[in-house]
């Protein structure tokens, strides 16, 4: 097991070595003339300029709606949560071809703002709203007894202990705004990923793109550190869970209108123009836009791509899992270290390494399904990591010793026991990479066999042609086939904490 | 520990199995291989995908299509060498197919796919085609400006007076073979001066329909582009192109450059009867035919082929001459990176 989840490791961790080796092997002299450029001072100050002002406005959206849909009297509360979380089906670039395709002189920094807040509040919306339905109202209650007045409770009490929440939520904001590529490039607003991409497409794997791939990662790990930094090492548990009170709610009074007014405009923007747009195309292309055969065709291999790259990546994380949960200790962070950073990378940077390593020195596995494959589960290991931790730290230790003592060999044990308890999880995982995979579009343009169609990649042609109605098609099937999941995850998160 | 790689390798392998694309059942012509012919393409997809259906219908040889960008696939290529996985490679300009010629992975090509095509629409060496081509335009919006307000020349977009009022699609392989063309015209000084100018004037857009689309909407009011956005925009329904005309620079100007899609087959080809097969098929009678009457509107080139009733014809457009194969892109990369376009 410690051998697999060392493979594993290794296997996630390869890109990034390798890309750090061509800089080296480039020379201080190419590495410093592709750098420091102007180019590359732009990218910089446009990608900083995004998240500077994103994850601020995300994050002080995603407070207040929270707040407002968990702790007060809002009308219609539940249906709200609800579509506070729905954004989360429309994938990153189908938000942003709503918005051109409705606004078409919509670009630049502002538009890449305001679509990236629309389409990332979920990510933000979700921790935050799970950790203020569980917070104990005990604590409010005290500091409100000690004269502090509603304003400074919320300031003093509620904030700190949505800290973790905010940064984690802020963190992940962040390292996709970093990945991103359709979103921007279809709001022609550059970013280190449009660039990366771009540079792909005239150079191939040239010498430029690499080096804005190492810029990125350098990126990467730097909001790692803040995040990791700014967390400190404050506690915020209590001894003893005891049973906390439910919280009250608050009485809205005469700001319930201006409340339902900002809900019922982040729902207009975030889902009612993707909705507006493509129910809009699809009336204006009518039946000749629903080829069936081109669309069945990349269905069915998305579908495949989706399920292979799910069990691929569970299978993975299977064993770092569990190593994570049974045999927890130095090298056992190490591991977990390493996977945590290479699930960091932007799904772009992976692929480029990937298309790097596989064409110079393993050609035969180059441009094969097996690299898209391991493209998907470097990229998408870490929501399988998660989903399996917690299915593996919920089955007992004692089933599986009482197994070992009954004769069950360890295999025995990992297959009577470990396996069948944890299936669950590795449902959820593959549900979860299965979703990413489903609309990734960056890494499977790169790395994917020829002739590969999948649906991101036709919506992606017919969208960059202008063929908005012919587009659309697709972008609703990739919506409907989020959905489920993304209902999943707010009945989760709800249910989780009790409600 | 063995049981999870086990499982991991078998995992792939399943998903692998489960993906492989069918064999094709093929019918006719000159005894179709299983695998077909694998066409690294950079052309439009949707013409692409017409000529190849429409071979493969005509003579049951498979064709599969990977789709990218002209530099993209061409650098590609160069890369992969001898070891490519392409038969065939398509093109939408000279400057890629120039890349692969330098890089000697072309097979030369028999006499009579030669002469399918007239001589100033292929490189004199024959070891690749020209299979259409495009002519660099002005689209202006027709709204706001007049013919007599219009530059002469490309050249003059470099003028203060054009800052900020010119688009383009500088990512694009189109954009870079117009660059090209200038440096082959006009040497690399003056080149590197215009687009410095180009980074302070220019409005860089993703992609020629987008920029178009932009003069369209009035965000900008002319672009460099290929004249075929602008028609097939047209002959759709307009929607695009609705306060659009072009503006031919003419008289030999580098902004009259007429640009020669190419096609040449690898020399690593383990199917070279075929991608051969299909070479010629595309520059004769067939393949020129659908650019005629289909909605692609690029030029035909083909001995004695016409191109659709829509388009000015090539004779009239007053290009200058260029040899294809001395398009030099990566010197075109140099001196955009180093304009700090790229």
């Amino acid at each position: 097991m410690g051998m697999a989840a060392v493979v594993v490791s290794f296997f996630s961790l390869l890109p990034l070595v390798f890309v750090a080796w061509v800089t080296i092997q480039a020379g201080w002299a190419t590495v410093s003339l592709l750098v420091f450029r102007p180019r590359v001072a732009d990218l910089l100050l446009n990608t900083t300029a995004l998240i500077v002002l994103t994850v601020p406005v995300c994050a002080g959206l995603a407070v207040a709606l929270a707040w407002l849909t968990e702790r007060t009297d809002l009308a219609g509360a539940r249906v709200w949560a609800w579509v506070c979380v729905a954004p989360l089906a429309v994938p990153a670039f189908v938000q942003s071809y709503a918005w051109i395709s409705l606004v078409p002189a919509f670009h630049g920094l502002f538009a890449g703002v305001t679509v990236s807040v629309l389409a990332y509040l979920p990510f933000l919306y979700l921790p935050v709203a799970a950790t203020l339905r569980q917070m104990d109202p005990a604590l409010e209650d005290v500091a409100a007894s000690l004269g502090h007045g509603p304003w400074r409770v919320f300031r003093r009490v509620v904030v700190p202990q949505l800290r973790l929440a905010i940064l984690g939520g802020s963190l992940l904001v962040a390292l996709h705004l970093l990945a991103e590529y359709g979103l921007y490039a279809m709001i022609r607003f550059d970013t280190f990923a449009t660039a990366i991409v771009e540079q792909f497409q005239t150079a191939f794997d040239g010498p430029a793109a690499n080096m804005l791939a190492s810029v990125l990662v350098v990126c990467c790990l730097l909001l790692l550190l803040l995040e990791g930094g700014v967390r400190g090492r404050a506690r915020y548990a209590r001894v003893g869970s005891g049973t906390p009170s439910r919280s009250r709610t608050v009485a809205l009074g005469r700001y319930a209108p201006g409340a339902a007014v900002l809900l019922a405009a982040t729902a207009l923007l975030s889902i009612g123009v993707p909705m507006l747009t493509l129910g809009r195309w699809l009336l204006v292309g009518g039946r000749d836009v629903w080829r069936m055969g081109e669309i069945l065709g990349a269905l069915w291999q998305t579908l495949a791509f989706a399920l292979a790259g799910g069990l691929l990546a569970t299978l993975a994380a299977f064993p770092v899992a569990w190593i994570a949960v049974r045999h927890p200790g130095r090298f056992q962070r190490f591991l977990e270290g390493c996977n945590y950073i290479a699930g960091a990378l932007p799904g772009v940077a992976v692929a480029l390494a990937l298309v790097m390593v596989t064409v110079r020195v393993a050609l035969p596995l180059y441009q094969t399904v097996f690299t898209i494959l391991v493209a998907y589960a470097i990229i998408f290991l870490p929501r399988a990591l998660v989903s399996l931790r917690a299915a593996i730290a919920q089955t007992p230790v004692e089933l599986e010793q009482a197994a070992g003592s009954l004769g069950h060999s360890p295999f025995g044990v990992m297959r009577v026991i470990t396996l069948r308890l944890a299936a669950p999880g590795a449902a959820a995982s593959l549900a979860l990479v299965g979703l990413g995979i489903f609309n990734e579009l960056t890494a499977t343009q790169m790395l994917a066999p020829s002739g590969t169609q999948t649906l991101a990649m036709r919506f992606w042609d017919l969208s960059g042609e202008l063929d908005y109605a012919a587009a659309a098609p697709y972008a609703v099937i990739m919506v409907a086939a989020s959905l489920p999941l993304t209902w999943l995850l707010h009945v989760q998160a709800r249910r989780r904490s009790g409600r | 520990m063995k049981f999870a790689i086990t499982a991991l390798a078998g995992a792939a392998l399943l998903a692998g199995l489960a993906i492989a694309p069918a064999a094709s059942f093929a019918q006719s012509g000159i005894k179709p291989s299983a695998d077909g012919i694998v066409v690294y393409n950079a052309q439009h997809q949707s013409l692409a995908k017409e000529w190849a259906d429409a071979f493969t219908t005509e003579t049951g040889i498979k064709v599969t299509l990977r789709n990218g960008g002209d530099t993209q696939l061409g650098n590609q290529i160069v890369q992969e060498g001898a070891a490519s996985p392409a038969d065939v490679f398509l093109t939408e300009n000279s400057p890629a197919m120039a890349l692969v010629e330098k890089a000697k992975l072309f097979a030369p090509l028999p006499e009579d796919v030669l002469a399918e095509v007239p001589a100033q629409y292929r490189p004199a060496n024959g070891t690749w085609i020209g299979i259409a081509a495009r002519a660099t335009v002005l689209a202006y919006d027709k709204t706001k400006l007049k013919e007599a307000d219009l530059p002469k020349s490309l050249l003059d977009l470099a003028l203060p007076a054009w800052k900020g009022r010119w688009g383009a699609a500088p990512g694009g392989a189109d954009f870079h073979a117009i660059v090209a063309a200038l440096l082959e015209l006009k040497g690399e000084k003056e080149t590197a001066a215009w687009l410095k100018a180009m980074k302070e004037n220019a409005v860089p857009f993703k992609s020629n329909s987008i920029a178009l689309k932009a003069v369209n909407d009035g965000q900008v009011p002319t672009a460099i582009i290929y004249h075929y956005y602008f028609v097939g925009d047209q002959a759709k329904t307009g929607e695009n192109s609705r306060n659009v005309a072009l503006h031919y620079f003419k008289n030999g100007d580098p902004g009259a450059f007429v640009s020669i899609s190419g096609g040449g087959v690898l020399a690593s080809s383990k199917h070279k009867e075929e991608a051969v097969a299909f070479l010629k098929w595309i520059a004769g009678k067939g393949g020129q035919a659908v650019l005629r009457t289909g909605t692609s509107y690029e030029y035909a080139v083909g001995v004695g082929a016409p191109s659709n009733d829509r388009l000015v014809p090539l004779t009239e457009l007053g290009a200058p001459k260029v040899e294809p194969s001395a398009l030099d892109s990566k010197k075109v990369m140099e001196l955009m990176l180093a304009a700090g376009i790229l």
